[in-house]
């Protein structure tokens, strides 16, 4: 039995092969590996590099430029903290600060137990309820620092 | 057909050049400087810095070294919003740029620091802000990166990727967090960098430069108990000069000998000697591969860089690559062998120092197996730049030294082992040996002009009596590739190829003095620098290595014949698989 690991490997050796030698390949292979994976891990850029005549330097070079690419995979919960004019200067940075210190981590980045992914956004459209962040499809708004453990709480269930 | 001509104005100059010229190389037409930083002819030509902007009639300014010129074309480089333009740049790089020049291997040949110069930039803090700090990446043994000099203009990344086939580096992220750097932050020791340095040579400022063993040179120099013998190879003595401000191509092969014995090295040899060495069992081993129907083609193994990428991206090729050890490590080896015994010197006492125009010889003097006499062949590599220091620093006079001579017994050489340092060197040196040995008769034209030249890939076919030999130089790891892609394809079958990691070979390595990228427009080095050596080989006494009385010497006192059983002890080595990636997960 192969494991889902080794499957998943198995599918990108497909969509490699369907992407060979077609012009501009290596955006739409690795947008495909995107959604496999959930993330474009090391082992798949050098697969991608190899397969579709590219260098790993360039593919992780596109990889780290888009941000709808991922080096890990997210978290079960994403949250995204709006770091938008309004939202700056009601505080959002602080917030930041306080999530990434309460689950040890850094923006970008998702905790260890694999359950929180921390970015930062651009305005999201919501400034009447600055300082905000969306986790998953959930929108808190109006929060301050020390609100942030009782959020989280609901989530580590 | 001849390109349609194009008139203009410049400055106010009328000038008149080809359809498809950039207003950049027009403007040298009307005697204007149009500063430029990221581009490097015919290699990076993107437009990306913004350095090189002029006024030619459109909303906005435009860059130069991209735009083509257009009939009727006014083009202005000199308006208020230029100059402006010009410095906001700078200063803008400044801002994020850490401005050490004191200390910096380029101070004085940097091209940013030459534009803020001539720009009257005052203290480059006029956007002072936020600046990126990296950790400086010294773990490879051939380079150093220093991100916190870089600015970005991807030179490196085009040379890596367009030169040499290689592509170990990139732009990585996006806006003020952009970065050159290896995939996944490795340091370029994780990768499968093959060492060339010739993103050094291509870089405008201090961002990249070899791993200094200066420090290691001095030490041995200043050990008493140490007998420290120094051989510089052919392009050293080519190049050498320009760090003295000499023009290029100029041969200061007398000079450095003397600066060498002034720096306190107690022998002088000359890697030369030991290229007459290579010849004879690189062309012994040809011809045997060839009676015997052994792996054909043979291709050279002089450069390391090349070596690095046959072992790494071409595996398939390695046993075409010929068994001999690269000339300064032969040289090492019959150093700490027969001339320690001639000497009565003990070989561990011994310590060999090359002066190498490569970054990759530094690599490849600790791969496995060289170390034939149970001592290291080489203790040291330098480059031509880090020998240029070394004399600065020590004071020497270099402009006006005298002429000296290299000394006995390893430092008699001959023109074909000086031309060893231009592309098609190897080659023609080669051939000059084969065809005396197959035919046993003198060679009337010693020039193989077929060969040589900076064209990156070269063919010939050779008559050695009733053998047709098919053979091909090639010069640069990209087109190597191309190559080796086409005899893959059985597209082509050559005897003999001669491969050299860099551009026009080793008169243009990575350890080579820098030449500012405005400057090649003027003066090749490829070009310049083998003049220099041809020529040198056009005015010696012995011409063919196996006329080199102390080559015949060494094999009747010590080696026997060419690839006899101590030749190959000594001078013969193996090659290993290497993997293009390490972190396999």
């Amino acid at each position: 039995m192969a494991t889902k690991d080794q499957e998943k490997y198995l599918e990108l050796e497909k969509i490699i092969e369907e992407h060979k030698g077609l012009p501009g390949a290596l955006m739409p292979a690795m947008q495909k590996t995107q959604e496999l994976f959930g993330c474009v891990p090391l082992k798949a850029q050098q697969m991608l590099a190899d397969g579709l005549n590219a260098t790993l330097s360039e593919v992780y070079g596109i990889a780290t430029f888009y941000s709808q690419f991922n080096l890990e995979p997210k978290g079960e919960y994403v949250i995204s903290v709006c770091l938008g004019t309004a939202c700056y200067v009601k505080g959002a940075q602080d917030i930041l600060d306080r999530i990434c210190e309460e689950i040890e981590t850094m923006p970008g980045k998702t905790s260890a137990d694999g359950r929180f992914t921390v970015e930062a956004t651009r305005c999201i459209g919501a400034c009447g309820l600055a300082p905000v962040m969306t986790i998953n499809e959930e929108v808190h708004g109006r929060i301050m620092p020390d609100d942030v453990p009782s959020i989280l709480a609901k989530y580590k269930k | 057909m001849e390109k349609k001509m194009i008139s203009l104005t410049i400055d106010g100059v009328h000038v008149e050049v080809p359809e498809g010229t950039t207003i950049l190389e027009a403007a040298r037409k009307a005697h204007v400087h149009i500063p430029t930083l990221c581009f490097l002819k015919d290699v990076n030509e993107i437009g990306a810095c913004r350095i090189c902007v002029v006024d030619a009639g459109a909303r906005a300014l435009q860059a130069a070294c991209v735009l083509e010129v257009a009939p009727g074309m006014v083009v202005r480089t000199n308006t208020p919003e230029v100059r402006e333009a010009r410095k906001t740049i700078i200063e803008l790089i400044l801002s994020n740029h850490d401005k050490k020049c004191l200390s910096c291997v380029r101070s004085q040949n940097c091209e940013l620091q030459k534009i803020s110069l001539d720009l009257g930039i005052e203290n480059g803090d006029e956007f002072a802000g936020t600046m990126r700090i990296y950790s400086v990446d010294d773990l490879s043994v051939s380079l150093v990166r220093d991100n916190n000099k870089c600015i970005n203009c991807r030179r490196c990344v085009a040379t890596c990727n367009k030169n040499q086939g290689v592509g170990v580096i990139g732009a990585v992220n996006r806006g003020f967090n952009t970065s050159i750097e290896s995939a996944w932050d490795q340091s370029l020791a994780q990768t499968a960098c093959i060492g060339c340095g010739q993103c050094i040579v291509n870089c405008p400022v201090g961002a990249l430069y070899e791993k200094d063993e200066l420090q290691d040179v001095w030490t041995m120099i200043d050990d008493p108990d140490l007998h420290v013998v120094v051989q510089p190879a052919p392009s050293v003595r080519a190049a050498l000069g320009e760090c003295f401000g000499l023009p290029m191509g100029t041969n200061v092969t007398g000079k450095m000998v003397a600066a060498m014995r002034r720096l306190g090295f107690d022998k002088i040899f000359d890697t030369d000697f030991a290229a007459d060495l290579t010849i004879m069992e690189e062309a012994t081993e040809l011809l045997d591969r060839i009676q015997s129907r052994g792996t054909l083609p043979m291709i050279t193994s002089c450069s390391p860089g090349w070596v690095r990428f046959c072992e790494t991206y071409y595996q398939d090729f390695i046993p075409n690559l010929s068994s001999c050890k690269s000339p300064h490590q032969m040289l090492g080896a019959i150093t700490k062998s027969y001339y320690a015994e001639k000497a009565s010197i003990p070989a561990e006492k011994i310590r060999v120092v090359s002066v190498m125009p490569c970054t990759a010889k530094k690599l490849e003097t600790r791969s496995p197996g060289m170390d034939s006499t149970g001592y290291p062949d080489v203790d040291a590599v330098i480059t031509t730049r880090e020998l240029g220091k070394m004399i600065k620093s020590s004071g020497i006079d270099f402009v006006n030294l005298p002429d000296e001579e290299f000394d006995p017994i390893l430092g008699l050489s001959t023109g074909a082992g000086t031309i060893f340092g231009a592309t098609g060197g190897v080659m023609e040196a080669a051939l000059r040996t084969a065809y005396e040995t197959v035919l046993n008769k003198e060679l009337e034209k010693l020039d193989f002009h077929v060969v040589r030249g900076i064209q990156g890939i070269k063919e010939a076919t050779i008559a050695l009596g009733d053998v047709e030999l098919n053979v091909a130089v090639v010069n640069g790891t990209a087109n190597a590739a191309k190559l080796l892609d086409a005899i893959r394809k059985g597209e082509k079958t050559y005897h003999f190829i001669e491969i050299m990691a860099c551009p026009g070979g080793c008169v243009n390595g990575g350890g080579q003095p820098i030449v500012s990228a405005q400057d090649r427009l003027n003066l090749d080095p490829r070009i310049e620098r083998a003049k220099a050596l041809y020529k040198a080989d056009d005015e010696m006494i012995y011409r063919k290595s196996h006329e080199n009385p102390m080559i015949k010497k060494l094999y009747d006192e010590y080696l026997e014949k060419p690839n006899s059983h101590r030749a190959h002890h000594l001078l013969h080595r193996h090659y290993v698989k290497r993997p293009k990636y390490q972190n396999q997960n």
